[in-house]
């Protein structure tokens, strides 16, 4: 008899959650979080601002704490937890950055990419397998390419050593039967372990990270409460209940994984994601979830609808990072509709 | 009055090293010598045979062969490259144009500080982003005091970024960086880079953010007027689309920059930004010299 496979959960909630928190999580949270996270039986524990190492700007939005000293204080209470991080080339440099996590004691770098440049990321992998840790690629806004694009470029990842390879479906965007056929071809194309990473805005990160599990995937990414951009992630209680309920094979222990997402509800209460119009749109259009805020506070200063800002933001087919254009977009809006009433739903 | 051209060649047949030979052969004061690389049969390569300019397949050793014939030379391959090919160009005379991250010589910003890089023998040409954003980035640390924070974010289109650029990020932002703090006079500096994959090809845009005690906004936005109507006189597409503003606390404007279409097509204006800069520096020698 065939035996189920080990799957990994990585806990991703005091990293994308940092965009629900304008990157404002306090050393007292990380701590008081990665106790239970450790608790819990996740696998790694991803730390950090939300766009990942060197992310801290004006651009997305400065961090209250050093990204340094965040690490640091995650893994002094990991023990069987491993910790983790996001690194995007173009915002991370390997001398700025990397090395210095390697030295905080990072045990798992997710070098990350827009899904169809996955070249940009050969020197960030190369280098952290020089240096004898783990590296995964990660193609974010993987709803914007074909699965065969997704594949030839998670190749091109594992060809630079990629030890795993996860979509992201950063904007909330993908439907099931998407998932399917994305990380099936996956599972079957690559040699490394297949993982997804779901948001919320359309109502589907259980349902999409269902469809991942059951066409192949070896890794799943969720947050506590789905504290992450835009409607949150997957709920990792809820993935944990599922998955326990379906005969995973994990290493969670399923009260502590509640125990986790009440705490995350007390730690961050009045910041935890929930749906609603601005995330419904998000998703329909297909932007980076963690635009939410930056496009509310755009476009209450330029006085447009934000509804309108995202439907705007898609069809430009902006990705993560461009958060500037936002402000570009707004402007440009407010200047074609001057002094006019708030837009009528656009039709779909 | 027939005024004599300066004899100028490029090393590296690339991108960058064939969009520059469109525009030297434009140029009223510059002339190719030699369009010099590795290989005969790229694309840049056939491109120059077929517009007669001669060509040679034996990179640098090329140019010094020449070296009593070429005033000028655009070092247009690698950084890693450029710190080797630098002290041969200054040995045998040939003033070096870099336009890799490789920092060899002056940071040079054409708008900025084209005067004071006319005597020496070596020029860098900085990144396509630090063309578009250290201009401005000096606009307003002119017209502001206490300047805390510069950052600069670009994007540009996938298909713009050829594989050298997209193996060199670390050191595009590495020397954005530099380059911003050395105009500015701010310490602190950061650089984004984003690549874009949309059809049709986004066009190059540049955002500069600052964050700044008690900003002048009249006086940053006259400042940052001239600087990009000077600007436009060497790169006729740099375009400002959003004036300076405050937002969220921070002082934001951004530009745009379309290319002349010369070699890749109009989008690529990070390609356009950085080689016009380079020949406003060639030409503006090639003219002192005749003078």
């Amino acid at each position: 008899m065939a035996t189920t496979p080990r799957i990994t959960i990585c806990d991703a909630t005091l990293r994308d959650g940092s965009h629900a928190y304008s990157h404002q999580i306090t050393l007292e949270q990380v701590h008081a979080y990665a106790a239970a996270a450790e608790a819990a039986g996740y696998d790694f524990l991803e730390v950090g601002h939300g766009n990942g190492l060197g992310a801290s700007s004006l651009q997305v939005g400065e961090s209250l704490v050093p990204e340094s000293e965040m690490l640091r204080a995650a893994k002094q209470d990991l023990r069987n937890t491993r910790l983790s991080v996001h690194v995007i080339p173009g915002f991370a440099t390997i001398k700025r950055e990397i090395v210095n996590a390697v030295e905080a004691g990072v045990d798992l770098f997710r070098i990350g990419c827009h899904c169809t440049e996955a070249d940009i990321t050969q020197r960030h992998i190369s280098y952290v397998r020089s240096v004898g840790r783990e590296v995964w690629g990660v193609l974010m806004m993987s709803h914007m390419a074909s699965a065969d694009v997704l594949l030839e470029e998670a190749k091109k990842m594992q060809s630079y050593g990629a030890q795993g390879i996860v979509l992201m479906d950063s904007a909330g965007a993908c439907f099931p039967k998407d998932v399917t056929a994305k990380i099936g071809l996956l599972s079957e194309g690559l040699d490394v372990p297949v993982g997804f990473h779901a948001h919320h805005n359309l109502g589907l990160s259980i349902a999409n990270s269902l469809a991942a599990l059951e066409s192949g995937a070896r890794i799943i990414d969720g947050t506590a409460k789905g504290f992450g951009a835009g409607a949150g992630n997957a709920p990792l209680e809820l993935l944990a209940a599922v998955m326990q309920q379906q005969g995973y094979n994990t290493a969670l222990n399923f009260y502590k994984a509640l125990d986790a997402a009440d705490l995350a509800a007390k730690l961050f209460a009045g910041s935890l994601p929930d749906s609603n119009g601005i995330t419904i749109v998000s998703g329909l259009a297909g932007v980076f979830s963690g635009f939410s805020k930056p496009v509310q506070r755009a476009s209450k200063q330029m006085g447009v609808d934000p509804r309108d800002v995202f439907f705007e933001l898609g069809k430009r087919k902006i990705v993560g990072g461009q958060e500037d254009l936002i402000i570009e977009v707004a402007a440009d809006l407010a200047q074609r509709n001057p002094l006019k009433p708030p837009a009528p739903s656009p039709t779909l | 009055m027939v005024s004599k051209k300066l004899p100028v060649a490029i090393l590296g047949t690339g991108n960058i090293g064939t969009d520059l030979l469109l525009k030297v052969l434009r140029s009223p004061v510059l002339e190719c010598r030699l369009f010099a690389g590795r290989n005969l049969s790229s694309s840049g390569m056939t491109k120059a045979s077929m517009l007669n300019v001669p060509v040679s397949a034996k990179g640098v050793e090329s140019i010094l062969d020449l070296k009593k014939e070429i005033g000028l030379v655009f070092d247009a391959t690698s950084a890693e490259d450029h710190i080797k090919h630098a002290p041969l160009f200054n040995r045998a005379g040939i003033v070096a144009v870099d336009l890799t991250p490789a920092k060899v010589g002056q940071m040079c910003v054409p708008a900025v500080n084209l005067d004071q890089c006319l005597d020496l023998p070596n020029v860098n040409m900085i990144t396509c982003g630090g063309q578009a954003s250290i201009p401005l980035a000096y606009a307003i640390a002119q017209a502001n005091q206490a300047i805390q924070y510069i950052e600069t974010v670009s994007s540009i289109a996938s298909r713009s970024a050829g594989p050298a650029t997209r193996i060199n990020l670390d050191e595009y932002l590495d020397t954005t960086e530099t380059g911003l703090q050395f105009f500015s006079d701010c310490p602190h500096t950061k650089a984004i880079l984003n690549l874009n994959p949309a059809q049709p090809c986004v066009h190059m845009q540049t955002t500069v953010m600052a964050k700044i005690l008690n900003p002048d906004l009249d006086a940053t936005r006259k400042k940052v007027a001239e600087m990009v109507a000077l600007i436009r006189t060497y790169v006729p597409g740099y375009q400002l689309l959003l004036e300076p503003i405050v937002e969220n606390g921070r002082l934001v404007t951004m530009v745009k920059v379309d290319g002349l279409g010369d070699y890749l097509p109009k989008y690529a204006g990070n390609l356009d930004i950085i080689n016009c800069a380079a020949i406003a520096f060639a030409e503006a020698l090639a003219r002192r010299r005749v003078s």
